[in-house]
């Protein structure tokens, strides 16, 4: 693999495990701004346990994702009190204020930023994308999937029918939190180097582009998002500066066209029905 | 010293408070946070900059660039805002924000990532009154974001047309059972809300003096704090809000470091939506905004 292509997909790993975590809460109809926030919390923890303590970082990985978890837990009790573009709103000012905190955490650089000194190769990258994205087409076949969508499409019916409304929209937001501080901690010991400024709004915002893009009625769209914005940006590389201005109109157009998103249940039908005549054959 | 730091928050205040009614307007009215307003925001300051450049009197430049904020929030209408029914309620945020990288990458494309230095339109625009210094840009921006204010809000309770919009807000269905002509009156509430957005572009142009194609993300989503720490769709509370917020911005970069901005801005916002989700002078939601 070129240099180049290496690049490029490490770049692809790392906005898919981000869709993801935008993808999670946004299936029980949370919109979070501000997971760039629990990137940085994922980055800065691990990235200070094997700095600091000497940690091997697959233990310190898998421990920065728990963190972020365990805050996004916390901070989402208070924060879920807020519906709709108020919690947009809300985890928007989360995002600022995480990333603001880093910016002032000297123990951790401050805004010079802060060096790490493991580093996890592109292969460790693509192996951790591949995981995550497993995981939530594992997650897509539960019936934890069917409760999110219960909790997005109704949450008064869904909390009729015995569905804990409170306890999904926690757990959603807690694991997307999750994945976030776990794409952050690779980010980190890939590029062996993070500033506060890298996990700022636009980050966030561009992610949540990535999945509204691909669509949210299938576990495939943020995939599918995510990939587009990472690739399609390079293709259009010829045409040099015109690049990011003709990818805007597109967006603007697509979304006229198609505003359930790039991938959607009607879109999937034709794949289940080859494989269910043959399951009741 | 503390006099005039205030003085230099209520004079930012006053543009995040333009920027914040600009929000309001299509928030409390349409429903829809129209993130394309931080790019009509750049267009009013980017625009201003380049038709003087070209030898434009700054009459006809500012002009010119707020008729062409207005007729971008229309295209932001036609494709954004009417296409947000059937899909996700998310969408028109998404194209909207395509608005946003869209202009900001066609004044790049024109001319360049670099922070251009804005004319100064008067010699000497400070005021001496006592130890205290005052732009008269400043003051002059600070007051006519005031009477505009002011006139809007009259506007809006008092006159036939702002009942109007006033009905909409409450129900579009109702709205349209009277016999109000929506499609006529949403495409006028884009371009007022372009137009106050862009005006703040150029005032904020004309009091730093300087431009550049990003200048309107972070002043953008400042405004869209000043609007939620005041209540989303009341227009006093995005006056509140604006001044509240560039006061917190000022005084916190003056007392603390430039570091803590977003901590202590954000943080009000943050707090604000936890303890008051409402805002402090919004009323509390009756439906599902976004």
């Amino acid at each position: 693999m070129s240099g180049y292509l290496t690049g490029v997909l490490v770049v692809l790993a790392f906005n898919i495990i981000a869709a993801y975590a935008v993808y999670l809460p946004l299936a029980a109809g949370q919109l979070n701004l501000g997971i760039a926030g629990f990137m940085a919390i994922g980055a800065y923890a691990a990235a200070f346990l094997t700095n600091e303590y000497g940690w091997s970082m697959w233990a310190a990985i898998p421990l920065a994702a728990i963190a972020a978890g365990l805050v996004g837990l916390v901070i989402a009790i208070p924060v879920l009190r807020t519906h709709g573009i108020y919690l947009a709103m809300a985890t928007f000012a989360l995002g600022q204020v995480i990333s603001a905190v880093f910016l002032n955490l000297e123990v951790v650089g401050g805004a010079a930023g802060y060096p790490v000194t493991d580093y996890a190769g592109p292969y460790a990258v693509f192996a951790a994308a591949l995981g995550v994205v497993v995981l939530m087409v594992a997650l897509a076949q539960t019936r934890f999937a069917l409760y999110l969508t219960a909790v997005k499409s109704d949450p008064t019916v869904a909390d009729l029918l015995g569905v804990s409304v409170r306890g999904m929209q926690l757990a959603a937001f807690a694991l997307g939190a999750a994945v976030a501080g776990f794409g952050g901690a690779f980010y980190a010991h890939h590029y062996n180097f993070i500033e506060a400024q890298h996990f700022n709004v636009l980050l966030s915002v561009f992610t949540v582009l990535y999945v509204l893009f691909g669509g949210t009625q299938t576990v495939w769209g943020p995939l599918v998002g995510a990939a587009f914005f990472t690739l399609v940006p390079e293709l259009l590389r010829a045409s040099d500066q015109w690049r990011y201005a003709l990818f805007a109109v597109f967006i603007i157009a697509f979304m006229a066209i198609r505003p359930q998103g790039l991938v959607t249940t009607a879109l999937l039908r034709p794949f289940r029905r080859r494989t269910t005549p043959e399951a009741s054959a | 010293m503390l006099l005039q730091q205030i003085i230099n928050g209520l004079m930012l205040g006053a543009i995040y408070m333009l920027v914040a009614v600009a929000f309001t307007l299509a928030i409390g009215v349409l429903n829809f946070l129209n993130f394309s307003i931080p790019g009509l925001f750049m267009i009013g300051g980017m625009l201003s900059f380049g038709l003087m450049k070209m030898g434009w009197p700054w009459v006809f430049a500012f002009a010119g660039a707020l008729f062409a904020a207005g007729v971008v929030s229309l295209l932001v209408e036609r494709f954004s805002y009417r296409r947000m029914q059937g899909g996700d309620p998310e969408v028109p945020l998404v194209s909207s924000l395509g608005f946003l990288v869209l202009l900001e990458n066609l004044m790049l494309i024109r001319y360049g990532s670099d922070m251009q230095s804005f004319p100064a339109l008067m010699a000497d625009m400070n005021l001496r009154i006592g130890g205290l210094v005052i732009g008269l840009a400043q003051l002059v921006s600070l007051v006519l974001s005031l009477l505009l204010v002011f006139w809007l809000s009259w506007y809006l309770s008092a006159t036939n047309a702002g009942r109007r919009v006033r009905t909409v807000a409450e129900s579009p269905e109702t709205a349209r059972l009277m016999g109000i002509d929506i499609s006529r009156l949403v495409p006028q509430l884009f371009v007022a809300s372009a137009l106050l957005a862009a005006l703040g572009g150029i005032l904020f142009a004309v009091n730093y003096q300087q431009v550049s194609p990003f200048m309107g993300e972070g002043v953008g989503f400042k405004g869209v704090a000043a609007m939620i720490v005041g209540g989303m769709g009341s227009i006093w509370g995005a006056v509140l809000g604006g001044l509240l917020i560039g006061l917190a911005e000022v005084l916190s970069i003056s007392f603390i470091g430039a570091d803590v901005v977003n901590i202590t801005v954000y943080g009000l916002l943050l707090l604000i939506l936890i303890v008051r989700p409402q805002g402090l002078m919004g009323r509390p939601a009756s439906r599902e905004k976004l």
